[in-house]
């Protein structure tokens, strides 16, 4: 019986262990600290719809066995690209919104070709290239945002400056189009964004439907043996340089939802370190650097919210003190720390 | 009676079992100092589990130690680690060299046993912070690159060297340690021209001369004629004799080395059979697979045909099949049906008709995660579009799971695979029934030549013919062209016509499979190759 | 069917051109920036010589990991925070200059030991992905960094002098005055030439840390790290504890940069307590790999060169910038851009020439068989 335990806790992991006994601990505080327990999970649940396409962006390029996407910048980057432009071109409502993503995803498959060949060529060494390719390509795109001619008044800086604001706001565009879309109200503290949700619940099943066609199951294979599949015919460069175009193109309609739901297109050195959480979220759901699927999504999402959530409003509670970033900094980079010690062993 | 000081070594009623079977069985070996022993055996006889043992290799110790006494030195020894292998006076030059490419001769020859100069720094911290003394190593390198009077510039870059003066490094490593008393050299003489290994053969004389035994394993029966005092061959685990080089010849090695009796189970060829059609024809084939060099094979394989390739492990014949499917870099010209194809592409050649069962089951023949029938349909989905369903006009190509699940039944009743069912993962079968699973996968691409490596390695005695049976149905139901390599000459002689064996990255002879193994034996052991045109004709008389 | 265009062996030009790439590149950059800039030579001189004096030792603190085969290792970052918490200490308890800078010397030595103990054990678990790792671990550290700075400290960790906690009580402060040992080491001895401070004890302690590397790898120890950073498994088959080996280059190089922030910070005189350390990583790295170093080898030449040409860019983009496009900000961006992507660059690059290489000496080996089978008669000695 001992040894089943032990065996069940090494495959888990203790560090998700450790994390999922915190959150019980602070699901078990709500009440006692005068937080709404309804309140609560409809934070936890609008914020799983607004990162949950962002994580799940991280699969394909882990099933082929590229690696975690240090790069996701890359994506995002043409996810703001696509909204910046719908707003240029002063669309609303649901044509803003799609209009942003169909431009988003032509940038994205440009990214991402680029990016997987630059992958291709460095395989072995991908998730450390990617930090920095990620990085460098946020302050690129700083500087562009800078110099691009944007001419929309909501955009640019009030006073005749040149360049696009630091953040814009999405308010008279597109913004809650999901997330109201069928909106279910429960009592007066839940609103669930049935839209987002929804959005969400199809991509996953576009993405598991990806992976059940003759090239899904090829890239699947390619990550799970590049040898093998090699030696089955299977051309390993393109179906990586494949599954980092998917990869990237959802990731840049990830942050669209994003934005759909915070209210704000974020540019500059806002995606700078955005990577990092979604990382750590879908290895808190139990994925590796080796294989991911999307039960990790949607687990791990749903439990690292839960996390930032929670803890700011019961610790301060508790503890009079806001150590929430600590919390946040220990929990997300220390997953992903884990993750990169385990050693896969091939057999 | 001879008191024990006169042996340096001596190996004592030892054996050794590895995983229940006895892979060493009592064996009694003596060494005087300044005596060369060249020991011979095909793999698999024991020798390399013969040398784990005796250098404290910490396998040994993890499969549960070995049975007997070990004496080195006049004390009983028993080594737990290669150090103390080292420590007590035992060398071993490897196959694979150990050296770092950035460092120079010196560095490399002198690696962890490098002289220091006294510094007040390691009065505190300990003697890791002597500086080392280069004048020294320089000396002592030269002293050892002296040895073996070879020309070479001891500040020279290994990555610069060429391959022979890599093996002299290697060596000289060895001889510069002044306490070594024994030292055994594993195949020193492979990668060799004839100039580097006459001067290898040349030091390893002078060493005994100065009192160092050697233990010499190699496959090329002259050296070993050439330069042993003894030497002792192995078979399954077992000293078949000790003989003295000037008191025999090769084909009583050979005898001794493969066997001269067949074991049971041995098909009985009712007649050969005659093939007009030229189908696969390689012309000097090279292949870059490492431990199984090809260098520059030619031979025609006829339709219908099953044709074998034998010879000692590491010397090319897995080389063969692994660079005609293009999974390690290959040149040379292969037609298959007359018509030329390209190599380097697994793809095409999987697309022309050739499937391959990789000896390597478990890492290229099979994903262990996934299930039966999985594995069954994996490769005809991704090369012919098998199992799959078309959607919206052919964009979409949907995983027909119920007909790989229909397709696997068939082959896992015609090969009798046990299995709980179709959708039980691969890595929960038996060795054989997996090696069924890698055929069966092969099959449903409805090929028209199959490689097949090492068919029967790791697979229990029952299994095994059950392997080759299915073979030999396939072939004759099928007319599929087969050509298995394998390092047992049992297996090949029981299902092959023709068997080429491959000795040093080269096919040497091709022999009828009714041709005595000793004849084997002896192409294996380095004798002289007739032209190919001879030999083939030879195979086929 | 692709054959990989491979780089022949090639002329040394074209070779020392790939080698050097980076650090050709940046020249070029730096020298069309400075003219931009419209900064005067002297300005420019005299920041380059307090940046030498005040960045080197952090940079040459980077030099042992990559000895062992580590990479560009982000431990250092680890090191700079423990020298953040023996300079609280010192300032806590009120002991201005040398023997103030002394004594946080001494007291974040036994931290920076810790920490790069830790980190040591951390990337022994991650082979092959020692930076990735690395990078990470700095962010988690810089998680329990803030745990005991803002919370524990004036809590658990007794911390008296109000003035350098929050207002609540406990925490340390955003930033923190470090004048009472403010360029105590670069004053030391004092020494104007031209109007412009020469720092002579501080240049002359960088001087003595090149020695002791020179010194280090001519040792026993310094040749079992390099053996170590060349390949693990020959190290190990040789007898050397592989691990163990690795362990201590990474606290010798936390302790290197726990130091060198040391130095750093009591040039600039005031900490930032929670952001002082995090660029600290990406700086150093990105100068030592302007200066020509790779991922596998990294001399001092390196960091000096490195540290002119990065720091240089550093001081002249903002101008250069507003000069080129009316804006300064564009300048910024522009600095962090050229941090990161030299960084990225310099990587893919290595990785990508790693490949290459080794495709290349496969070949090479090939060719030599061929070669010599062909000119080999076929009655050799060995046969019989």
């Amino acid at each position: 019986m001992k040894e089943k335990i032990k065996s069940i806790i090494e495959s888990i992991g203790l560090p998700r262990i450790i994390i999922f006994l915190f959150l019980v601990l602070l699901f078990i505080l709500t009440p006692f600290v005068g937080i709404r327990f309804d309140t609560s999970i409809n934070d936890v649940i609008i914020r799983f719809s607004m990162n949950g396409i962002l994580v799940l962006s991280l699969v394909p390029m882990v099933k082929s066995g590229c690696g975690l996407n240090f790069g996701l910048q890359l994506g995002i980057i043409a996810g703001l690209l696509g909204a910046v432009i719908s707003i240029e071109m002063e669309l609303t409502g649901f044509a803003g919104f799609f209009t942003a993503i169909g431009i988003a995803i032509f940038f994205a498959v440009v990214l991402g070709f680029l990016y997987g060949i630059l992958l291709n060529k460095i395989k072995g060494d991908e998730m450390v290239v990617a930090t920095y390719v990620g990085f460098s390509s946020v302050a690129f795109m700083s500087i562009m945002w800078l110099i691009l001619p944007f001419k929309s008044p909501n955009m640019i800086w009030a006073y005749g400056g040149s360049g696009l604001r630091t953040a814009i706001s999405n308010e008279d565009y597109w913004i809650h189009i999901l997330t109201n879309f069928f909106q279910i109200n429960i009592g007066s503290h839940i609103n669930f964004p049935t839209g987002t949700i929804l959005f969400f619940a199809l991509l996953s099943y576009l993405v598991w439907a990806f992976f059940r066609t003759k090239i899904g199951t090829a890239i699947a294979t390619t990550g799970s043996n590049s040898n093998y599949a090699k030696s089955c015919g299977i051309n390993v460069d393109k179906m990586r340089v494949i599954s980092v175009i998917l990869s990237t193109v959802l990731s840049a309609i990830g942050i669209i939802v994003y934005q759909e739901s915070f209210g704000f297109i974020q540019l500059y050195m806002a995606p700078l370190y955005m990577p990092f959480p979604a990382i750590a979220a879908l290895l808190l759901g139990g994925a590796s650097v080796g294989k991911a699927s999307i039960k990790n999504v949607i687990i791990g999402t749903f439990l690292f919210q839960a996390i930032l959530t929670m803890t700011p409003s019961i610790l301060n509670n508790i503890i009079q003190s806001d150590m929430s970033e600590a919390i946040r900094m220990i929990v997300s980079n220390g997953m992903i720390v884990y993750a990169l010690t385990r050693v896969v062993k091939v057999r | 009676m001879e008191s024990k000081e006169k042996y340096l070594l001596k190996i004592e009623h030892v054996s050794k079992y590895f995983y229940g079977n006895k892979v060493l069985k009592d064996i009694n070996i003596s060494v005087r100092p300044g005596e060369i022993i060249g020991l011979v055996g095909e793999n698999g006889a024991g020798k390399s589990t013969l040398m784990n043992i005796l250098f404290g290799d910490p396998i040994i110790h993890k499969t549960g130690g070995f049975e007997g006494k070990i004496i080195f030195d006049g004390k009983e020894v028993n080594f737990s680690s290669p150090f103390d292998a080292i420590d007590a006076g035992i060398g071993m030059v490897h196959q694979e060299f150990n050296l770092i490419p950035g460092f120079t001769a010196t560095e490399n020859i002198l690696l962890n046993k490098e002289p220091t100069k006294y510094n007040f720094f390691s009065e505190i911290f300990g003697d890791k912070l002597n500086v080392l003394n280069r004048e020294e190593m320089k000396k002592r390198a030269i002293e050892a690159i002296k040895m073996l009077e070879i020309k070479l510039d001891p500040e020279m870059i290994v990555k610069e060297m060429p391959v022979g003066y890599k093996q002299f490094i290697e060596i000289a490593r060895e001889i510069n340690r002044e306490s070594t008393k024994l030292l055994v050299f594993d195949e020193p003489t492979a990668v060799l021209t004839e100039s580097e290994a006459d001067i290898v053969m040349k030091a390893i004389k002078k060493l005994a001369a100065k009192g160092v035994s050697i233990i010499f394993i190699s496959h090329r029966l002259q050296e070993i004629l050439d330069s042993c005092d003894r030497i002792v061959v192995l078979r399954d685990g077992t000293i078949q004799k000790e003989l003295i080089p000037s008191e025999t010849n090769p084909t009583e090695v050979a005898e001794y080395m493969i066997g001269r009796e067949l074991t049971k189970g041995i098909w009985k060829f009712k007649e050969i059979r005659k093939f007009n059609e030229t189908i696969l024809e390689v012309n000097n084939l090279w292949v870059d697979m490492t431990g199984e060099q090809v260098s520059g094979v030619s031979f025609k394989v006829d339709k219908g045909e099953i044709f074998g390739i034998g010879g000692l492990t590491g010397q090319g014949k897995l080389g063969i099949a692994n660079g005609i499917m293009g999974l390690y870099p290959a040149e040379g010209e292969v037609k298959f049906k007359g018509k030329s194809i390209y190599l380097n592409n697994p793809k095409y050649v999987l697309e022309q008709g050739m499937a391959f069962v990789s000896e390597d089951r478990r890492g290229l023949g099979l994903l262990l995660d996934q299930p039966i029938f999985w594995n069954i349909a994996f490769t005809a989905m991704q090369i012919k579009d098998n199992f799959t369903k078309s959607l919206l006009g052919g964009l979409i190509k949907w995983r027909d799971e119920k007909a790989m699940i229909k397709i696997a039944r068939e082959h896992v009743e015609a090969l009798q695979i046990k299995c709980v069912n179709e959708k039980q993962l691969a890595r929960e079968l038996s060795g054989g029934n997996q090696q069924k699973l890698c055929m069966a996968k092969v099959f449903v691409l409805k090929p028209e030549l199959i490689f097949v490596s090492e068919p029967t390695r790791g697979i229990d005695v029952g299994a095994k013919s059950l392997v080759l049976d299915t073979l030999r149905q396939y072939n004759s139901k099928y007319g599929i062209t087969i050509i298995v390599a394998s390092s047992e000459l049992e297996e090949l002689r029981s299902i092959c016509e023709r068997i080429a064996i491959v000795d040093e990255g080269r096919i040497v002879g091709i022999l009828p499979s009714t041709a005595e193994p000793t004849e084997f034996g002896l192409l294996m052991l380095g004798k002289k190759s007739e032209t190919e045109e001879v030999c083939i004709n030879e195979g086929k008389d | 069917m692709k054959k990989q265009s491979l780089t022949k062996t090639m002329n040394p030009g074209v070779q020392f051109l790939i080698n050097y790439a980076v650090p050709i590149i940046f020249t070029i950059l730096v020298a069309f920036a400075i003219p931009l800039s419209g900064l005067s030579n002297e300005y420019l001189v005299r920041e380059i010589m307090t940046r030498l004096s005040r960045d080197s030792f952090l940079i040459l603190a980077l030099l042992v990991p990559v000895m062992a085969g580590m990479g560009m290792n982000f431990s250092i970052v680890l090191g700079a925070m423990a020298g953040q918490i023996g300079l609280i200490f010192i300032t806590d308890w009120q002991i201005i200059g040398l023997p103030g800078v002394l004594l946080a010397l001494l007291i974040s030595t036994p931290i920076a030991i810790l920490l790069g103990y830790i980190a040591g054990i951390v990337l022994n678990h991650a082979k092959g992905r020692e930076m990735v790792t690395g990078f990470m671990l700095a962010f988690f550290m810089n998680g329990i960094y803030q745990l005991v700075v803002l919370y524990g400290m004036g809590n658990i960790i007794p911390i008296s002098n109000s003035r350098i906690l929050l207002p609540r009580g406990y925490g340390i402060r955003n930033a923190i005055s470090l004048v009472d040992i403010r360029q105590v080491l670069d004053k030391l001895i004092p020494l104007k030439i031209g109007g412009i401070l020469i720092p002579v004890v501080t240049l002359l302690v960088i001087a003595a840390l090149c020695v002791f590397i020179i010194w280090f790898k001519k040792t026993k120890l310094g040749q079992e790290i390099r053996i170590v950073g060349q390949d693990n498994d020959v190290a190990r088959i040789s007898g050397i504890n592989v691990e163990r080996t690795r362990i201590l280059s990474i606290v010798i190089s936390t302790v290197l940069a726990c130091y060198g922030q040391i130095i750093f910070l009591q040039n600039i005189g005031n900490m930032n307590t929670y952001g002082g350390h995090s660029q600290v990583g990406v700086f150093a790295i990105a100068a030592l790999l302007v200066g020509g170093a790779t991922v596998a080898k990294a001399n001092i030449p390196n960091v000096f060169i490195g540290l002119i040409l990065f720091h240089t860019m550093f001081v002249v983009s903002p101008r250069a910038g507003r000069a080129l496009m009316g804006q300064a900000q564009l300048g910024e961006y522009f600095r962090v851009f050229v941090s990161y992507g030299v960084i990225a660059f310099s990587l893919a690059l290595y990785a990508w020439r790693k490949r290459v290489e080794k495709e290349n000496e496969r070949k090479k080996i090939m060719n030599y068989r061929k070669a010599f089978s062909q000119s080999s008669n076929t009655t050799g000695g060995n046969k019989f």
